[in-house]
């Protein structure tokens, strides 16, 4: 595993640019900034669903950090697992799991609670009970 | 117009990401990792992003309609079923074994790491696979509620 810094400050403000792209979205599209729903409107059926507006949110999402990377002259840290068939089940599982949920850690963890809707409260409660669950199982049960 | 909102949402929405630390899956694993290397940094990035647009929501959904579209899309369902919870329990599965949520994994992209160019295809298809269900048993019984 990778240890990683504790970035309180950073955190904070990342987290409050989040904030305030789901505030924008709903006082002039009116629309709920949840990621997972957003890429499903890329897909079929179209019904009301404006994938136009879809993709180009999801285009915003992968130009950002290209900006970040010019803005900071820096790339961005990140490592993610290379284990090909442990990163195939777990897309399929976030895939399936938010559509079949109606929502992530955007939809329901940040739009949904500040909506004060129960659906979003139990959903975050839950993804965050079986996320420590997996994490704590393959780190230190099974080892990783 | 729309489309413009809609790209720029999208790009600070990905720089929140970037900035908080978040789409760093390691970072996210750390977080999720209480008996061991626990990083609390995404408790910052939730309570951050929920005040902001807890008390944007407040402000905004006092108004009759949005600025450029002609009404709120808000989620209509209300009941908490198996499905949710099912579906949430999974999702949590997979975001625990990779360290990635759909927001995080579209943002690394463009980094071209081996194992994001593996489940960015693959969370669609499951997303499409989850769909299809859906609308198999949609047809069959009342229509479902749109999602989050």
């Amino acid at each position: 595993m990778t240890v990683t810094e504790f970035t309180p400050f950073a955190s904070s403000l990342g987290g409050a640019l989040i904030g305030v792209a789901a505030v924008m979205l709903m006082a002039l599209n009116g629309r709920i900034a949840g990621i997972s729903g957003i890429v499903g409107r890329l897909l079929p059926p179209y019904a009301g669903a404006d994938p136009v507006g879809a993709a180009c949110i999801v285009l915003g999402l992968i130009a950002s950090p290209l900006l970040y990377q010019a803005a900071t002259g820096a790339p961005v840290v990140q490592t993610v697992s290379d284990q090909g068939g442990l990163m195939a089940v777990a897309g399929l599982l976030v895939g399936f799991g938010t559509a079949a949920g109606g929502g992530c850690t955007s939809g329901h963890g940040v739009c949904g609670i500040a909506r004060l809707s129960p659906r979003s409260v139990v959903a975050t409660v839950t993804f965050m009970a079986t996320g420590f669950a997996t994490v704590g199982l393959m780190r230190h049960v099974i080892g990783g | 117009m729309r489309h413009a909102v809609n790209f720029l949402v999208g790009l600070i929405f990905g720089l929140g990401l970037l900035i908080s630390g978040m789409a760093n899956p390691a970072k996210v694993q750390n977080f999720l990792d209480l008996a061991g290397s626990f990083d609390p940094s995404l408790i910052f990035v939730m309570a951050s992003a929920l005040a902001v647009t807890f008390v944007g929501y407040r402000l905004v959904l006092r108004r009759e309609r949005p600025v450029l579209a002609e009404r709120f899309y808000l989620p209509s369902a209300s009941i908490i079923d198996g499905r949710l919870i099912l579906g949430a329990a999974m999702f949590g599965v997979g975001w625990g074994l990779s360290g990635f949520c759909p927001g995080p994994a579209i943002v690394s992209l463009p980094l071209l790491a081996n194992g994001t160019l593996i489940f960015v295809p693959a969370m669609l298809a499951g997303i499409g696979v989850a769909r299809l269900r859906m609308q198999g048993k949609a047809s069959r019984a009342d229509p479902v509620a749109q999602a989050e």
